[in-house]
């Protein structure tokens, strides 16, 4: 065991999980949010009720996330290839684990969404509010802090998602917990990568409750 | 100031319930309008017309001179902006300070932050919350977030106001001074109201008309004084309580008085007596004062030989007498 060489190499193994976790969250809100309000308008009772297209969206949503993880992680390899020009490393492994988080997020902000009381949608169509004002000022600010919370689940299955990511060659705390820890019996570095992984878990929770906390008037 | 025309509502679903089946109203401007009726006759369903919440199935809603039913949806939102409407449970959003929800139509329409700055600054003042701006809904009493529900409605210089059971979740007090502050509103504003309730006291309080609403129609409308003075109307029975039935004494005759306008400020029971020798007992009494007049009814034992005289008399004296039979 050489700590000289495995500091920096935990340094960074936690780097990369924390790129991976970040860009990859980045493009699930990106996507995810606004998938979860066509989810809500477009419902039966919504704002803007399309049936058919509620059911496809649905069934995509439902589809994305009946997936697991590792079968969906090598199932759209060609996607990840064309995408980013590589299967192996963060970067790639940033493909997978948005897509498989956007229909997760969609589906918890739909449920965030949904809680905003019908009766605020009802007086902003009385004062002659249109669909994209009543989405800005009144659906996404009242449901800002369950949002957040949902957002900070989101990143923690993502957490979990890249260790996994990790172990096909994905880099970062994962990869290395499989190439130490398993191939090499280093029992130490796979204590010490848990042990980050669940600082994350937490940091990431306890964030989130705080701001969450902060933006609720309720 | 609102035509509602032979207005018809279907809801469809597996019953099809016909929650309004042809209404006609006229709310005259200036007016405070109340629309009466149990749970379930179709108020909210026809006040939820009047803005299109809820779209009639036929039939048309004129407000201010425009037919609703025939705008395009960009007109239509245009006009609900110069609709105010308040509601039973508020709506106000929980993530704007009072201020704040104050300039929500404000900012719908367009106004520069300063010019609804000063705005929001003289509602406030208008419905008593200047010194609440930066408290949020959840720090508000009922009757505080009534207050600025109004202060919110009528930030766009609506003529119509539009209230949907606006007092029911507060407390007879609360309610007392948030109908008063809608009647000042109304005659400083000239504002128009429609509003309805299940509370008789709400219509007795403010209103200048009334209809009232039974299985989605209307069964009687006109000016609350008017109705009140005819005994038989709905909103007289219905603010008079029912007597219990008296078993009279032999000989005697048990009647139901109800005096309304200037008969209600003579001294009958005194003249039956000294007139007609008759001994009245009074079994059971109310008296009510809406708006400036005062309405009573008794329900009276009346003894003696000129009792048909006595009666008689009392319609003479414009008492309207309802014998027990
Ligand atoms: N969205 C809806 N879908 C189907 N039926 C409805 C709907 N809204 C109301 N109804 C029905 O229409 C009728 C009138 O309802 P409405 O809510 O207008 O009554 P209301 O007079 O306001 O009663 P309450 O005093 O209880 O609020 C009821 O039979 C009700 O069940
Ligand atoms: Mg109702």
């Amino acid at each position: 065991m050489n700590w000289a060489q495995l500091g920096p190499q935990i340094w960074k193994a936690s780097v990369d999980t924390i790129y991976m976790v970040g860009v990859s969250t980045f493009f699930t809100l990106l996507l995810g949010l606004p998938l979860g309000i066509l989810l809500i308008i477009t419902d039966r009772d919504g704002l803007v009720p399309i049936p058919w297209l509620n059911a496809i969206l649905g069934f995509i949503v439902n589809l994305g996330r009946s997936l697991p993880f590792v079968i969906l992680l090598i199932a759209i390899l060609p996607f990840t290839r064309l995408l980013v020009g590589t299967t192996i490393g963060s970067k790639a492994a940033i493909v997978p684990l948005a897509v498989s988080a956007i229909p997760f997020f969609a589906r918890i902000s739909e449920t965030s969404l949904r809680e905003v009381d019908k009766g605020l949608i009802e007086a902003a169509q009385a004062m002659g509010c249109n669909l994209w004002q009543i989405i800005i000022k009144v659906l996404l600010p009242e449901s800002l802090p369950s949002l957040v919370l949902g957002t900070a689940i989101t990143i923690i299955s993502l957490i979990g998602y890249s260790a996994m990511a990790g172990t096909i060659g994905g880099g970062g705390l994962g990869d290395l917990a499989i190439r130490y820890g398993y191939q090499r019996f280093q029992t130490e570095v796979m204590i010490i990568t848990v042990v980050l992984l669940i600082v994350m878990v937490q940091l990431v929770q306890w964030l989130g409750n705080l701001l969450a906390r902060a933006l609720s008037h309720r | 100031m609102i035509d509602i025309q032979n207005v018809h509502k279907v809801y469809n679903g597996p019953n099809g319930v016909a929650a309004l089946k042809g209404v006609h109203l006229h709310i005259p401007a200036g007016s405070i309008f109340g629309v009466l009726g149990q749970s379930g006759a179709g108020k909210s369903t026809l006040i939820r017309c009047v803005n299109l919440l809820e779209r009639p199935t036929s039939g048309s809603i004129i407000v201010d001179g425009q037919d609703l039913t025939q705008l395009s949806p960009a007109q239509l939102r245009a006009a609900r902006q110069r609709i105010g409407m308040i509601f039973q449970h508020f709506n106000l959003l929980n993530s704007r300070t009072v201020a704040q929800n104050v300039a929500f139509p404000l900012e719908i329409i367009g106004y520069k932050p300063a010019a609804r700055r000063a705005r929001v600054a003289e509602l406030l003042d208008l419905v008593g919350l200047s010194d609440k701006a930066e408290a949020y809904p959840s720090q508000l009493s009922g009757g505080q977030k009534q207050r600025v529900g109004i202060a919110r409605a009528l930030a766009a210089e609506p003529k119509v106001l539009l209230s949907d059971e606006a007092t029911s979740a507060l407390d007879p007090q609360t309610t007392r001074s948030i109908l008063e502050l809608l009647r000042s509103l109304n005659e400083r504003l000239g504002l128009t109201i429609l509003l309805i309730t299940h509370e008789m006291s709400v219509v007795r309080q403010i209103c200048d008309r009334v209809a009232i609403l039974e299985h989605g129609e209307v069964v009687e409308q006109g000016k609350v004084s008017e109705l009140l003075a005819q005994a038989n109307s709905r909103l007289a029975q219905a603010i008079f309580p029912k007597f219990d039935a008296y078993s009279a004494r032999p000989g005697a005759v048990v009647a139901t008085l109800t005096f309304t306008g200037s008969s209600a400020e003579q001294p009958v029971l005194s003249q039956l007596a000294r007139q007609f020798m008759i001994d009245a007992n009074v079994l059971a009494g109310n008296i009510e004062s809406i708006g400036n007049q005062r309405i009573g009814q008794l329900q009276v034992e009346l003894m003696g030989d000129q009792i048909e005289q006595a009666i008689s008399y009392l319609r003479g004296q414009g008492v309207r007498v309802e014998v027990q039979a």
